[in-house]
């Protein structure tokens, strides 16, 4: 099954890639055919780049615009006055403040739990040898072939019988032990050099206290990677939340703004988008200020989802 | 506590020929080795087999039982499969997983690849772009899912309006039209997952060695020729990788299908994930949901399977 792991090449080609700053290159000309190359790729990309970004940019400038002048003929693509209004309303007319309250304790807690049970478990994987571990890794990996949605009726009963549906630690436990964070974790600590665990174990050090004053402190940029994609999966989760989470008081961003679209008609789309914009943001800032990590953490092994 | 070296030496002389202490000090280490082990993996094991163990050996149990609303369940056997092959609406479900499976793969496998050779080169801003490209991926399924509705929108929607402008006098009904609503979902779905392989083939594309590239430049080799005869082959292990999670990814496909078009119009998008979810979870038929999930692990677990197997022959 390893060829389900990204190859350690392929990971230390991605360090270079989140790393890398624009290469310099040499005089700008070039043959005829080179140039002509290198207009069509600024084209192509160009074009990408209008396709990729064009529903986000059209999402916030319908946030600004008036309920009718979303579905103006013909369609306009900057609000005629900007109504920013519109953000105000959302927010005092809608539960958002709850909606936004419980994703971020899902989010946070999910995190936490993951990544601590994710490395600890890693940790156990990677260097500790043991009958019976690599046949359970195996089952671990196999898990991600099979997917969710094929077993989330016999788990909604269980939780139901644990008497958690219907409350936020259904989606606390629903997401905070998956597989992979243990592959993550494991992939990463397997780069660590065994020779530090082994003096350190020399210098009369636990197992636990490898773990706790060793592996952690060197593996900060793969908790992080995981952190990161933990979060974000736990605030953009609709699926989990639609079935275990009843209660409007529950209610996740993503439950709170799927529940505003009704009707095409008695929406007020603006609002609408103005409180899709909102949920947008977190996740847009967490993935500015992390995106090396994303670019790593999403590749070494993107199995979640 | 060198409790672990001690197994590796354990490990490794077999043929001197253990003394009946050693051994049995070896063997207290092992078990020691266990204990240790066991304790590091089992916060996360006991969450792992409650929450995803458990529930795949129950399905099966439950997919032969008329288990219903009132937890009562009564033993069928094979009765939910039998209803299964005869139902219309699981087989429209699993032709239309198939037919959105058979679009959304090589379209994403190409426009991700056609994408990640594109940015390997030495083009201004490609570095910005790199990681700008997988920020569809980390948004949230409901964002994209309304925003999209609404540009997909035949009369008021950007998209029919750039179509028209172009000289289409007619565009297509998208989201309202029961033949171009899973094309429409399918471009969705490439547009945001496309980044995230692009990643994965950019990945690849570094361990490609640039001597090969030379050489085969000096034996008169083209673009094209050294695309197909340098690039691809090397890059076997990651387009492995992204076939096999781009199928998985397919035949599960679901939240982006229920908040865009909630499987119409009709039944034109219907797709076996939101069978199971029906059946279960607003008609309370667990156990004839539970022989449809059924069909859908089996249908992951053969293809996986399969791919494996090609891929270890062709490398073999």
């Amino acid at each position: 099954m390893t060829g389900l792991m990204v190859p350690i090449e392929d990971r230390r080609g991605l360090r270079k890639l989140a790393d890398s700053e624009p290469t310099p290159r040499g005089p700008r000309s070039g043959s005829p055919l080179k140039r002509v190359g290198r207009f069509a790729g600024y084209t192509v990309l160009i074009v990408a780049a209008l396709a990729l970004f064009a529903p986000f940019i059209w999402m916030v400038m319908s946030s600004l615009k008036t309920a009718n002048e979303v579905f103006s003929v013909p369609v306009t693509w900057f609000p005629e006055i900007f109504v920013w209004n519109n953000y105000v309303q959302i927010w005092t007319n809608s539960d958002m403040l709850t909606w936004i309250r419980n994703t971020m304790f899902l989010s946070i807690v999910v995190t936490f739990l993951q990544v601590l049970t994710g490395s600890f478990a890693a940790y156990g994987f990677a260097r500790i040898r043991f009958p019976g571990r690599d046949a359970l890794f195996l089952v671990y990996i196999g898990t991600i072939a099979v997917p969710w949605q094929s077993y989330m009726i016999p788990q909604f009963i269980l939780m139901s019988e644990l008497k958690v549906s219907n409350t936020l630690w259904s989606i606390v436990l629903l997401q905070a032990f998956g597989a992979f964070g243990v592959f993550l974790m494991k992939q990463f600590y397997e780069t660590i050099p065994e020779e530090l665990s082994e003096a350190a174990r020399l210098d009369g050090l636990s197992e636990y206290g490898i773990w706790r004053r060793i592996m952690l402190p060197l593996s900060v940029p793969a908790l992080a990677s995981l952190g990161l994609l933990t979060f974000v999966n736990t605030w953009n989760d609709y699926l989990g939340p639609l079935i275990y989470l009843r209660d409007p008081n529950l209610w996740t961003v993503q439950l709170g703004l799927k529940s505003f679209v009704s009707n095409l008609f008695d929406t007020n789309y603006a609002l609408l988008f103005a409180g899709l914009t909102i949920s947008v943001i977190p996740i847009a800032i967490i993935f500015l200020v992390g995106q090396k990590y994303f670019v790593e953490g999403l590749a070494t092994s993107g199995m979640k989802g | 506590m060198a409790t672990t070296t001690a197994t590796d030496i354990a490990g490794t002389d077999v043929a001197v020929g253990p003394s009946p202490s050693l051994r049995r000090r070896r063997s207290r280490l092992a078990r020691r080795n266990a204990l240790i082990g066991w304790s590091f993996i089992l916060p996360n094991f006991l969450g792992f087999a409650l929450l995803t163990l458990v529930p795949i050996v129950v399905l099966f149990y439950m997919s032969m039982t008329n288990w219903n609303v009132f937890g009562t369940a009564n033993w069928v056997g094979l009765a939910n499969f039998q209803r299964l092959v005869g139902d219309g609406s699981f087989r429209i479900a699993l032709f239309n997983t198939l037919y959105y499976s058979v679009l959304h793969i090589p379209l994403t496998f190409v426009v991700a690849l056609g994408l990640a050779l594109l940015l390997n080169s030495k083009l201004r801003g490609v570095a910005f772009f790199r990681t700008a490209a997988f920020f569809p991926y980390i948004t949230s399924i409901v964002a994209i899912a309304i925003v999209w509705n609404l540009l997909f929108s035949p009369d008021y929607g950007p998209i029919n309006e750039i179509l028209r402008a172009f000289g289409f006098a007619n565009p297509p009904g998208w989201l309202t039209s029961s033949d171009w609503a899973m094309p429409a979902v399918v471009i969705v779905s490439t547009w945001r997952d496309m980044g995230y392989y692009m990643i994965l083939f950019l990945a690849g594309l570094q361990t490609v060695p640039r001597e090969l590239h030379e050489a085969a430049r000096m034996d008169g080799a083209n673009a094209i020729q050294r695309f197909f005869n340098v690039t691809m082959p090397s890059l076997r292990p990651t387009t492995f990788f992204v076939t096999v999670m781009l199928t998985i990814n397919s035949f599960k496909i679901f939240d982006l299908i229920l908040v865009m078009t909630e499987g119409g119009p009709g039944q034109s998008t219907l797709v076996l994930s939101q069978f199971i979810y029906t059946k279960g979870f607003e008609e309370s038929q667990f156990g004839y949901a539970s022989a449809a999930s059924v069909a859908l692990f089996f249908l992951c677990i053969t293809v996986t399977v399969a791919q494996f197997l090609a891929n270890k022959r062709r490398s073999a």
